[in-house]
């Protein structure tokens, strides 16, 4: 068992993440994390998730999830030399004495207080798991009221690119951004 | 341009697709598409009575002619009837393409009168499937649909739309082209690869062919016959695998598995070499997986690249559709041949001849259906359903006529012979089609005798009426210690039954009979019933317990008397009764 980190373009449609999602489902994988965005290329959206399972077993669904026809590419980047964060949003109890301290603790993470009232103060904090885990665990002793993670987001190093697509192939396509001159039913994911 | 309602533009797309037959079910969200079906006079509507049955004689028929099936109904219910259908085309492999009416868009996720999230429950189910929300839309999405649902890997595709989307007005475009990114299919094999299987065959001196559905969707019944002859290969045809190689052929083997020829199954243990050509090492064909071929090298060629490595690990998998690989790859291949691994397996063949049948009075059911092989004409079309009358029709399949053999392999759905043999008919309305029931099936999907008689389908339909639920019988005698439960099946008088529906019944007790009941409903012009009573306890032989490996296959019990059937050595005459 390790933790696999896949990348997918995907066109932004209506009801790719269900796709994609009922793949794992069917395989009993419970996905630890996700993140979708917009990528480079206009139409397609790029996810990170991450899940955790033997090698073999992933490469299984990943191979059923190439055949979904809405995913344009698709790439395991445990193997490579790869560039991961994630972003957290941790709202800490911080009476006017203690905010001192906690702003002590976040610039030694390298991280940001993004919004400060009376009682609490909401800290930005980016990078690896690891260290988000560890900001979050210096500042729990103040009483976390509110936390969210994006889950990981990642991308290759230097030239590399196993992601890369032709993007003339999506500009003349007709698929319209989900929503645009339609009834809005469901939306892209 | 021609201003088009969007139900015309369905039709329109339908008719320059090649659509003959709609195989449909109407309701008030398809009720626009039923109002231009007068418009499009060369397209034909079948009624039938209950939407699954449109799903699987959509799906027999596009088996057959190698053409996408066309099936529709209506919204909710009417579009969760098909689910079956739509799982079973799934599982094998068949193109069809599916119309649901949905609910109008402004009730769509309120929970409108008769709606159903069918594009959700459909997705494990499908290839691809679209709701349509724009009437500009339809015209792209049928004809990506028929390309999707018969390029690659087939399957199904389902396209929903909603009746107002039906009823809107648009200029009508055909679009030339398709183009769907992020979907090409591979069909050419890699060389390299091709060319290191060939040296596999070459250098092998036990090698088998397990032969697959690929090889039937693909046509690649030359190129398949082409290596076999060459390198002097056996060749091992799976339950969807079969008419995929002449029967008659002196290479052909039969099936493998866990209702296959005991010899086969030895066979596969001994081989140097395994070639799986089209086919995806189902459960079934090669019981306990870390046992199965254990001697082989394995060459596995799928146009599917998620079936390889999926079950096991081949030594040269290659990817693309069977025909063009097999074209590049059987010039490199060596004339052989291979007489000692014939004569072993020859041997294994005359220890355990597997497919034989007892002389008794009983009337066997395997007896019933050898005799159906034998006397009908050399072109028929055989249907089944699911269980042990499926095994015995596929165990005694041994007929030329290519993709005659029409059965449910992936799915197992039982009721799939009524409704399928109307499809098989319809491809080929001058041919003789057998639907090979089930007592169990044929009761779950016997409304559509009303279809056959309406159309006037000439379907000789035979009950193997063991009256019982037979397979599940048996696994409960076998591996149950008998304790049969809910197996035995209260039955109606199935002769009064097709009397009802408008059709000749017949009801055969004596052994003696039965010839005589095969000929008369063949001369039948009509769809003609029979009601085969056979005897009810008689187990499907060889039979691999579940979670065994090949090797532990029980054969079939060795009878002291005469015997009605023996199989010989080879070809069909040998084959046929002695």
């Amino acid at each position: 068992m390790s933790t696999h980190t896949i990348v997918a373009l995907v066109q932004n449609r209506p009801g790719v993440l269900n796709r994609i999602a009922s793949k794992w489902r069917q395989r009993g994988f419970n996905i630890e994390s996700l993140a979708v965005g917009h990528s480079e290329i206009p139409g397609l959206s790029r996810m990170t998730f991450t899940v955790d399972g033997m090698t073999n077993d992933v490469d299984q669904v990943l191979k059923q999830m190439d055949k979904i026809i809405e995913v344009v590419k698709l790439s395991d980047l445990t193997e490579h030399d790869m560039v991961h964060r994630e972003l957290a949003l941790v709202k800490v109890a911080a009476s006017e004495q203690q905010r001192s301290a906690i702003i002590d603790i976040v610039e030694v993470f390298r991280s940001k207080v993004v919004d400060v009232s009376a009682e609490a103060l909401v800290v930005e904090a980016t990078g690896t798991e690891e260290k988000v885990d560890a900001i979050i665990e210096m500042l729990r002793p103040y009483g976390i009221k509110e936390l969210v993670r994006t889950g990981r987001i990642a991308m290759t190093r230097g030239s590399v690119n196993p992601m890369a697509v032709d993007p003339t192939r999506f500009a003349q396509h007709r698929y319209r951004p989900a929503g645009e001159g339609k009834a809005k039913v469901g939306s892209l994911i | 341009m021609t201003k088009m309602t969007g139900a015309q533009i369905v039709m329109e797309c339908l008719a320059r697709e090649g659509t003959e037959y709609i195989f449909g079910y109407p309701g008030g969200a398809n009720l626009p598409l039923y109002d231009t079906l007068p418009q499009y006079p060369q397209i034909r509507h079948i009624l039938v009575r209950h939407e699954q049955a449109g799903a699987h004689a959509a799906d027999a028929y596009s088996r057959i002619t190698g053409k996408p099936g066309v099936c529709w109904g209506t919204s909710g219910p009417g579009a969760t009837n098909l689910v079956t259908g739509i799982a079973n085309a799934w599982m094998d492999s068949v193109p069809v393409v599916f119309i649901t009416g949905a609910v109008v868009t402004w009730l769509i996720g309120r929970d409108g009168f008769q709606e159903a999230d069918i594009t959700g429950i459909t997705v494990p189910i499908t290839k691809q499937n679209y709701l349509v929300l724009d009437v500009n839309d339809i015209a792209e999405t049928i004809r990506e649909a028929f390309h999707i649902a018969t390029t690659g890997r087939p399957g199904p595709v389902l396209v929903d739309i909603p009746r107002d989307i039906q009823q809107q007005v648009t200029e009508f475009h055909w679009p030339e082209t398709v183009d769907v990114p992020g979907y090409d299919p591979v069909t050419k094999g890699d060389s390299g690869q091709i060319k290191k299987a060939a040296e596999l065959i070459n250098e092998a001196e036990r090698p088998l062919i397990l032969a697959g559905h690929g090889v039937l969707i693909s046509q690649a019944y030359d190129e398949l016959r082409e290596l076999a002859e060459r390198a002097h290969i056996p060749v091992i045809c799976t339950l969807l695998g079969l008419g995929g190689f002449p029967g008659s052929h002196e290479l052909f083997m039969g099936m493998p598995g866990m209702h296959g020829m005991y010899w086969n199954n030895i066979a596969i243990g001994e081989a140097d070499l395994v070639m799986g050509i089209g086919m995806r090492f189902d459960d079934r064909v090669t019981g306990r997986l870390k046992d199965f071929a254990s001697k082989a090298k394995i060459v596995h060629i799928d146009i599917d690249p998620a079936e390889i490595g999926k079950n096991l690990h081949p030594a040269v998998p290659i990817i693309g559709d069977v025909k063009e690989v097999l074209r590049e790859l059987n010039p490199q291949v060596v004339s052989a041949r291979h007489d000692t691994w014939h004569r072993r397996i020859q041997d294994i063949r005359a220890e355990h001849p597997s497919i034989t049948i007892p002389k008794v009075d009983k009337v066997l059911p395997q007896y019933v259906i050898k005799k159906i092989y034998d006397l009908s004409p050399k072109d028929a079309y055989y249907v089944t359903g699911v269980g042990q009358h499926q095994m015995w029709a596929a165990q005694y399949f041994w007929g030329d006529n290519p993709a005659s053999f029409i059965t449910s392999g992936g799915l197992g759905t039982m009721g799939f012979e009524v409704p399928a043999a109307i499809g098989a008919q319809f491809a080929r309305p001058k041919s003789t089609v057998w639907s090979i029931c089930g007592d169990g099936g044929f009761q779950m999907t016997l409304e559509e005798l009303a279809t056959v008689v309406e159309y006037e389908l000439p379907i000789k339909f035979a009950i193997i009426n063991n009256n019982h639920l037979g397979m599940v019988r048996q696994w409960q005698h076998m591996y149950y210690a008998d304790n049969l439960q809910s197996v035995a099946l209260f039955q109606p008088d199935f002769v009064k039954l097709a009397e009802a529906y408008g059709m000749p019944g017949m009801r055969i007790i004596e052994k003696a009979d039965v010839d005589g009941a095969i000929e008369k409903a063949l001369r039948h012009p009509g769809p003609v019933l029979i009601n085969f009573e056979v005897e009810q306890h008689e187990d499907t032989f060889p039979a691999m317990p579940p979670g065994a490996a090949l090797s532990e296959t029980v054969d079939t019990p060795t009878y002291d008397g005469e015997y009605e059937f023996m199989p010989g050595t080879g070809s069909r005459e040998k084959v046929r009764s002695q």
